[in-house]
């Protein structure tokens, strides 16, 4: 059994390979032979073409799924269990029978954990997010773009180390995507939890991440995984400069490649 | 009326209020009612129809009135309500547990839901009488009456309801630790308020004609048996009097189910009406 010797090492995926049973009697193989060490503190982005299964892979870390074959280890103790983790969706999956409060307390609701520390928690987190006005209100009240930071607000609530997310500004417009980008690095400066960022964006992919994760089509394999060496914090202008330009060329002919050879 | 309408109202809150006041299709509406009642009357009395045929509107309100005032409505009301809300009670809890249990066991479904939807090709109203043969004329037959007429659109609607939670939603409770229960009471059982108040609301006045067509078959007492007494005897305008009663029911309960489900489903503007197909 590999055991990680990087003390760093938060998430481990050795082989992990993913075969789904078809209607049809087949198989399709989501997942090839993927593996990655991810080290504390880290922002990795994932990208890659639809059903690549980068959200297979989320969903395997996370326990929604099990692989076929391979294995995920939490490191440094392996002592990172479910609520070590934190997990936001593509859409923001909010209940509507409960207010914007009662929605970021789903998860201590759940474990019968709700207390005065976590009520602070919550109303810590309307701040952050810029919703302290809306405690109260129902999701239905609220756009799209604010009822995915309460989804950001719900997975943050337990305070995981580890935020798995999965196109979580994909059904938003691009304006409000990028705001959120941005508002996003900067609620991970605060505290450098270990991010895995499922997206279809290069250059969303790019302005987030330490490193960048590019996935072939079907079957999902690593193409490769790409530096990213710019300056934090980040702005939206770094996405005119030559260094980033290089990046998100370097990581689109990775993609072409990957479509050609099939 | 017409310069009252185009005021413009103070504050958003008097407007609210004003908007309610005066919704002008309800106002037309109960004009033509009225309209049709005069019509109605004056056709009677102008051509003298008899009373064994059509009762003018008079009558059938002077017959309302000496039944209320004999007692013979108000307790032939309270049995036919009695059967209404023991038998819709019944419906109500089997065919939630009979939902609950489609939707959570696969075996029960396999084998349950084929056997349902046979059953649901059989009009109801026609198992009347032999329930009447086997539970005897007193109430028990008619409470069984009505529980099956509506039981089918109840369960109907509680397992689309129990259904009707998006698979990702599910997951996101998984994902912080939900048990299969706390899915269920976090999840499940609001996602299914709506379409399970379309069932109510479908099933309640399917209740007052279960209870009705019960009392048609055979009975000693209860709203369906006075219709039948009135007819025997003539009495044309207590029939019609009857039937008002029996709609007033209808309409009060009915809104009391409205009412209710405004009250827990808030969070739908517009609850889902899936009850049109049952």
């Amino acid at each position: 059994m590999p055991t990680s010797t990087d003390t760093d090492c938060v998430i481990r995926l050795d082989s992990l390979s993913m075969l789904y049973p078809t209607k049809s009697g087949g198989t399709v193989q989501a997942l090839d032979d993927v593996s990655l060490s991810v080290r504390a503190g880290e922002f990795i982005s994932i990208v890659g073409p639809s059903g690549c299964g980068k959200s297979t892979l989320l969903r395997i870390i996370m326990g929604l799924s099990r692989q076929t074959s391979g294995q995920v280890t939490f490191g440094p103790s392996d002592d990172t269990h479910r609520n070590q983790l934190g997990m936001v969706f593509q859409q923001p999956l909010l209940l509507p029978w409960r207010t914007v409060r009662k929605n970021l307390l789903t998860s201590p609701d759940l474990h019968h954990a709700r207390d005065a520390a976590t009520h602070a928690k919550a109303d810590e987190l309307l701040v952050m997010l810029g919703l302290e006005e809306f405690g109260d209100r129902y999701p239905n009240e609220l756009s799209g773009g604010m009822q995915q930071r309460v989804g950001i607000g719900r997975a943050l609530m337990h305070d995981p180390r580890i935020l798995l997310m999965d196109e979580p500004f994909g059904a938003l417009d691009a304006m409000t995507r990028d705001q959120m980008g941005l508002d996003l690095l900067k609620i991970w400066d605060q505290d450098r939890k270990t991010v895995l960022f499922v997206t279809h964006s290069i250059p969303e992919a790019v302005l987030l991440a330490d490193r960048v994760v590019v996935m072939t089509p079907r079957p999902g394999r690593l193409a490769d995984v790409v530096e990213v060496a710019l300056p934090r914090p980040r702005r939206l202008e770094n996405i005119n400069t030559p260094e980033f330009g290089e990046i998100v060329l370097k990581i689109r002919k990775l993609l072409d490649s990957e479509h050609s050879a099939h | 009326m017409s310069t009252q309408t185009l005021e413009a109202p103070a504050n958003s809150d008097t407007l609210v209020r004003g908007r309610r006041r005066r919704v002008p299709e309800i106002t037309y509406s109960v004009l033509v009612f009225i309209g049709l009642l005069v019509v109605w009357q004056v056709v009677v009395t102008m051509f003298d129809i008899s009373n064994i045929l059509v009762p003018a509107p008079t009558a059938v309100a002077g017959s309302l009135v000496d039944g209320f005032q004999d007692g013979s409505l108000l307790t032939h009301s309270v049995v036919t309500l009695k059967e209404i809300l023991v038998g819709f009670g019944i419906a109500v809890g089997s065919a939630l547990v009979a939902a609950v249990l489609i939707t959570q066991f696969r075996a029960v479904e396999r084998v349950l839901f084929p056997l349902l939807i046979l059953t649901q090709t059989i009009p109801k109203v026609a198992m009347a009488p032999l329930l009447i043969v086997w539970f005897g004329i007193g109430i028990s037959s008619k409470v069984l009456t009505v529980a099956l007429i509506a039981f089918f659109p109840l369960l109907i609607n509680a397992i689309l309801g129990f259904r009707s939670a998006a698979y990702e939603q599910v997951e996101m409770l998984r994902s912080f630790g939900a048990s299969r229960m706390q899915v269920m009471r976090h999840l499940q059982i609001p996602s299914a308020l709506p379409h399970i108040f379309a069932g109510l609301e479908v099933a309640v006045i399917l209740s007052v004609t279960g209870a009705v067509v019960a009392e048609f078959v055979g009975s000693s007492e209860g709203l369906g048996y006075l219709i039948q007494a009135s007819n025997f005897t003539l009495d044309v305008a207590r029939t019609f009097a009857v039937i008002v009663v029996l709609s007033a029911i209808g309409i009060a309960l009915h809104a009391a189910v409205v009412q209710l489900g405004k009250w827990l489903v808030f969070w739908t503007a517009t609850p889902t009406d899936t009850a049109g197909e049952v």
